[in-house]
């Protein structure tokens, strides 16, 4: 008796340290685990994987209309002898950045900073690489009066058509446009902890649910992790979670995997493609077939046909 | 038309006659016109013909509640979904137009939307006539989470597309135009119009209040402010909406 209590003993202690080191995968988190986790601080931002995953790097500023937005960080770099054009949202590292920062949302010299490097890249057929880590673009009085709206929507133009790789890493929070506003490539990736939503599960809470204390169901109602947009072919990967050292290497990995393949074609061929990705997504019933009108577009086009 | 209606305007709260073009004649709000009402401010009468009229939103984050608002509001407005596009002929050349809804889910886009409006761009892009949008949301649609999202990066990357076969893109915004509609394809005509006194902005009046912690001064984000900003080209009278749009399909159309 003494013997088979033991073993049931030594059996649920099994059991429990299995659940235990399964519990360190993500397959048992919660979306909300993944919104607390994508906004821990501490959490490397854009400003950290460039740092690791380059040889040198040289940041460059300004909008050349208005100023510089510490917002978005963005320069040129060198991995194993490419050079390679890297923009991302930076939220700061610790307080007194995170503060300088604005807490990672842009004003429109943010974007549009983006929008220059990228049109510098594609003169001289560099690669882009984007870090997308932001709650969304800065609601205030001078975002709005310099025209975040218009800002934005131009870099969606832009980049959809820019004819060199691009390629988009969410690395923290995506929120909303302000994410999409470098978020449009040829590829789009997410670290595993990463969320990326057209709004905060706290506003989604407090405008749909009419509860902003229920951001937790919001997050799970909304779909937002990673393996939610891998299963709705928003993203094309995953990329697993493990050190900052261990992640970056990942990431660049990924990176001259990517450009290996990515840069050895015609760069109208890689936009013909990014176009009809976008052209896909959405789910309507009762639409019809848009693949040939896009097709015969492309053919009434110079460069696309 | 709906001539004279007893209404109280939404904006000074008094009772007015609004005439045909539904303003109100103490403080000049303009009052939102159904699809049919817009139509009749500038196509030639009976020449509209709708496209795609049975596209339907689905529930593609699987939100509970969803299906049921859309059918309430398909009951409550008699509209489809937020957006109604098709054919039209303006002083007898042809465009293709889209026009927006806020009755419907606060003019909010959705897949339907995001479609909607790219088709009517494919369309101009494949018979080279003018498009000639109209909007009026409160931004993207929540209900269908990142999908709706990805509705601004469609309806750009067509914008972008139009640059390339040389299609002209006109704007009308009108009261309000918010959120992911202007910063997507609102902001990129290549002449963007907007009614007298229309909101137009990226986040809301209220999340701005929110953020800075005080009221918002006076006409922010009105359509005379944007003018003022440089973000709009003019903004434009109901009666004078036909005159307009005539004038800039006129120098627009390509010829042979």
């Amino acid at each position: 008796m003494a013997d088979e209590k033991k073993q049931v003993l030594q059996e649920t202690v099994e059991h429990m340290e299995s659940m235990l080191s399964n519990n360190q995968k993500f397959e048992a988190k919660s979306s909300w685990d993944c919104v607390l986790l994508s906004r821990q601080s501490g959490r490397p931002g854009a400003k950290a994987f460039i740092s690791m995953i380059c040889d040198q790097f040289m940041e460059l500023h300004g909008d050349r209309s208005y100023g510089d937005d510490p917002a978005m960080i963005g320069g040129i770099g060198t991995v194993e002898g490419r050079a390679i054009t890297f923009i991302g949202n930076r939220k700061g590292a610790n307080f007194r950045e995170n503060v300088s920062c604005n807490y990672g949302m842009s004003n429109p010299e943010g974007y549009r900073k983006a929008l220059r490097l990228a049109k510098q890249a594609e003169k001289f057929g560099r690669p882009v690489v984007c870090f997308i880590d932001t709650p969304g673009a800065y609601p205030g009085l001078g975002s709005e009066e310099r025209g975040i709206g218009q800002a934005i929507a131009q870099n969606l133009k832009v980049f959809s058509t820019l004819k060199t790789p691009v390629l988009c890493f969410i690395i923290g929070e995506g929120g909303s446009g302000g994410a999409l506003g470098i978020g449009i490539g040829d590829k789009l990736y997410m670290l595993e902890n990463a969320v990326y939503s057209v709004i905060t599960p706290e506003g989604f809470a407090s405008i749909l649910l009419r509860d902003p204390s229920k951001a937790k169901e919001a997050a799970e109602a909304m779909k937002m992790t990673s393996h939610h947009l891998k299963e709705f072919g928003v993203i094309h990967d995953i990329i697993e979670e493990k050190s900052p050292e261990e992640t970056a290497r990942l990431i660049k990995e990924t990176i001259i995997r990517d450009l290996d393949n990515l840069c050895s074609k015609p760069p109208e061929h890689l936009v013909r493609y990014r176009l009809k990705k976008i052209r896909g997504i959405g789910e309507v019933s009762g639409g019809k077939e848009w693949w040939q009108p896009l097709l015969e577009v492309f053919a009434k086009t110079q460069s696309f046909r | 038309m709906s001539n004279e209606v007893l209404k109280r305007c939404p904006q000074c709260q008094k009772d007015v006659q609004v005439g045909e073009h539904k303003i109100c004649p103490y403080c000049n709000y303009h009052l939102p016109l159904t699809v049919a009402e817009r139509l009749a401010l500038f196509a030639d009468e009976g020449s509209f013909k709708e496209m795609s009229s049975g596209m339907r939103s689905m529930n593609p984050i699987s939100l509970a509640g969803y299906e049921e608002k859309l059918k309430e509001n398909q009951k409550k407005s008699s509209l489809s979904d937020a957006v109604t596009i098709g054919r039209c002929t303006i002083g007898g050349k042809p465009v293709v137009v889209g026009i927006m809804s806020f009755a419907f889910m606060g003019g909010s886009m959705g897949s339907v939307v995001g479609e909607k409006i790219t088709q009517a761009m494919v369309e101009g892009a494949l018979t080279g006539d003018p498009v000639v949008l109209f909007t009026a949301s409160g931004g993207a649609r929540m209900q269908e989470g990142i999908f709706s999202l990805m509705q601004m990066a469609k309806t750009a990357s067509t914008a972008a597309l139009l640059e390339e076969t040389r299609t002209p893109l006109f704007l009308v915004l009108t009261n309000p135009t918010t959120g992911g509609v202007t910063a997507s394809f609102a902001m990129l005509g290549d002449v963007i119009l907007a009614e007298p006194g229309a909101i137009i902005g990226f986040a809301g009046p209220r999340v701005i209040e929110g953020t800075i912690g005080e009221k918002l001064p006076e006409g922010f984000q009105r359509s005379e402010f944007q003018l003022e900003k440089g973000f709009i080209d003019s903004i434009v009278e109901r009666k004078k909406l036909k005159e307009t749009l005539s004038f800039l399909i006129e120098t627009h159309t390509r010829r042979a």
